[in-house]
């Protein structure tokens, strides 16, 4: 800043810092479920290394900004991963990772113990498509999810903006930003 | 030993009423045993020095359909000091709606190998082990409905709030579709390989 000249401050919005701060720490959950966990340790790992994007997975839900749910999530699953999903402090995103957890996958039509679509879970920000996806195509997934949480602001928080929508939806009147907001599952209500 | 020598074998000791049926002109030959006497036979043959099956390979279920009402399991046995194999089976009448499901006495105290796997079959088909040890579902969810590789099995509609189907995926997700722009027209295939009409 020195070398500028310009006296070492920074004009900023507090809006923009906020955003600046969260997207560049996005911490994940150590959290994986099938082979897409493989591709994301190896997107942790040295050859990618996700640290450059200042992306560490957290050992706790609640330390944790993002979620990634990589690999098939069961029945026998879905209880749990509800149940970190909501340990998760706000604001909290979620990545879908892979075939299996987008729409169930190879699993879609005969696999009685899938949950076709973690989406009917939890509300999901990005999906990741691939079977597995590689390291890249997950760095991609974070890279809008970057996207997204840049173009957030303090006045009108995502969470507000989707209590808003669903009670919107309840009384079945047309609200403006209800395209945008993610709808909450009826699991959640 | 042969098949014909294991045959007799366990003939010479339970009797010959204990095979119900026997296929010996199978890949791999098998006797269908009845059902109440397996585990003698069973730990006859993995006690006895001359045969010393001493490893359960394989235990499977098998659901024959509502036609046929049988069920059955599945035993492939082998001895690794004498590299011999035999496989045995017993057929169970498979139940109807609102009728208890049919049991086999298990073989687990004599295999442990075959606690999980009894505990398998019991989860997916619905074959009760009496005298199993620990006989809950293994795979499947405790509060699970039903079996799922019976062949009538339904899948529930919904599990602790969740929908279970595919169907209507897009619908109950919010997703409202995208529009499907194609830049080229489908072109008929004209390789070589083309099968010919």
């Amino acid at each position: 800043m020195d070398k500028t000249g310009e006296g070492g401050i920074v004009i900023t919005k507090l809006d923009d810092l906020l955003n600046w701060a969260r997207l560049t720490s996005l911490f994940p959950m150590g959290f994986g479920l099938a082979c897409c966990a493989i591709e994301m340790m190896g997107a942790y790992a040295s050859g990618y290394d996700l640290d450059r994007f200042g992306i560490i997975p957290r050992a706790s839900p609640r330390q944790s900004d993002v979620m990634i749910v990589a690999g098939t999530v069961t029945f026998k699953m879905a209880d749990r991963v509800r149940r970190l999903y909501e340990q998760m402090p706000e604001p909290r995103y979620v990545i879908s990772m892979g075939s299996c957890s987008n729409c169930g996958g190879p699993y879609w039509e005969h696999g009685y113990h899938v949950v076709k679509g973690v989406d009917r879970i939890i509300p999901v920000d990005v999906y990741v498509p691939g079977c597995p996806p590689r390291p890249e195509a997950l760095i991609g997934g974070f890279l809008k999810l970057q996207e997204i949480i840049r173009k957030e602001t303090i006045r009108e928080p995502r969470a507000v903006q989707q209590i808003m929508a669903s009670r919107a939806q309840q009384l079945n009147q047309p609200v403006a930003d209800a395209d945008k907001a993610i709808e909450e599952p009826a699991s959640h209500s | 030993m042969t098949f014909a020598e294991l045959r007799d074998f366990i003939v010479a000791r339970f009797g010959a009423d204990i095979i119900v049926s026997e296929k010996a002109d199978n890949l791999q030959p098998y006797l269908v045993l009845q059902t109440e006497r397996l585990p003698d036979v069973c730990l006859e043959l993995h006690d006895n020095p001359q045969t010393y099956f001493d490893f359960l390979s394989c235990l499977t279920g098998i659901d024959n359909g509502s036609a046929s009402g049988t069920m059955e399991v599945v035993y492939h046995l082998y001895s690794i000091p004498y590299d011999h194999h035999l496989m045995l089976k017993v057929q169970v009448p498979r139940n109807i709606e609102g009728e208890s499901i049919p049991s086999v006495p298990t073989v687990s105290h004599i295999w442990l190998t075959a606690d999980w796997q009894e505990r398998e079959v019991f989860d997916l088909l619905g074959i009760y082990f009496t005298n199993h040890p620990d006989m809950r579902r293994i795979l499947c969810a405790a509060d699970w409905e039903g079996h799922p590789l019976r062949k009538d099995y339904q899948l529930q509609d919904y599990y602790h709030g969740i929908k279970v189907p595919y169907d209507n995926h897009n619908e109950n997700s919010g997703f409202r579709g995208e529009p499907v722009q194609l830049t080229t027209h489908n072109q008929p295939f004209t390789d070589k390989r083309q099968k010919p009409e």
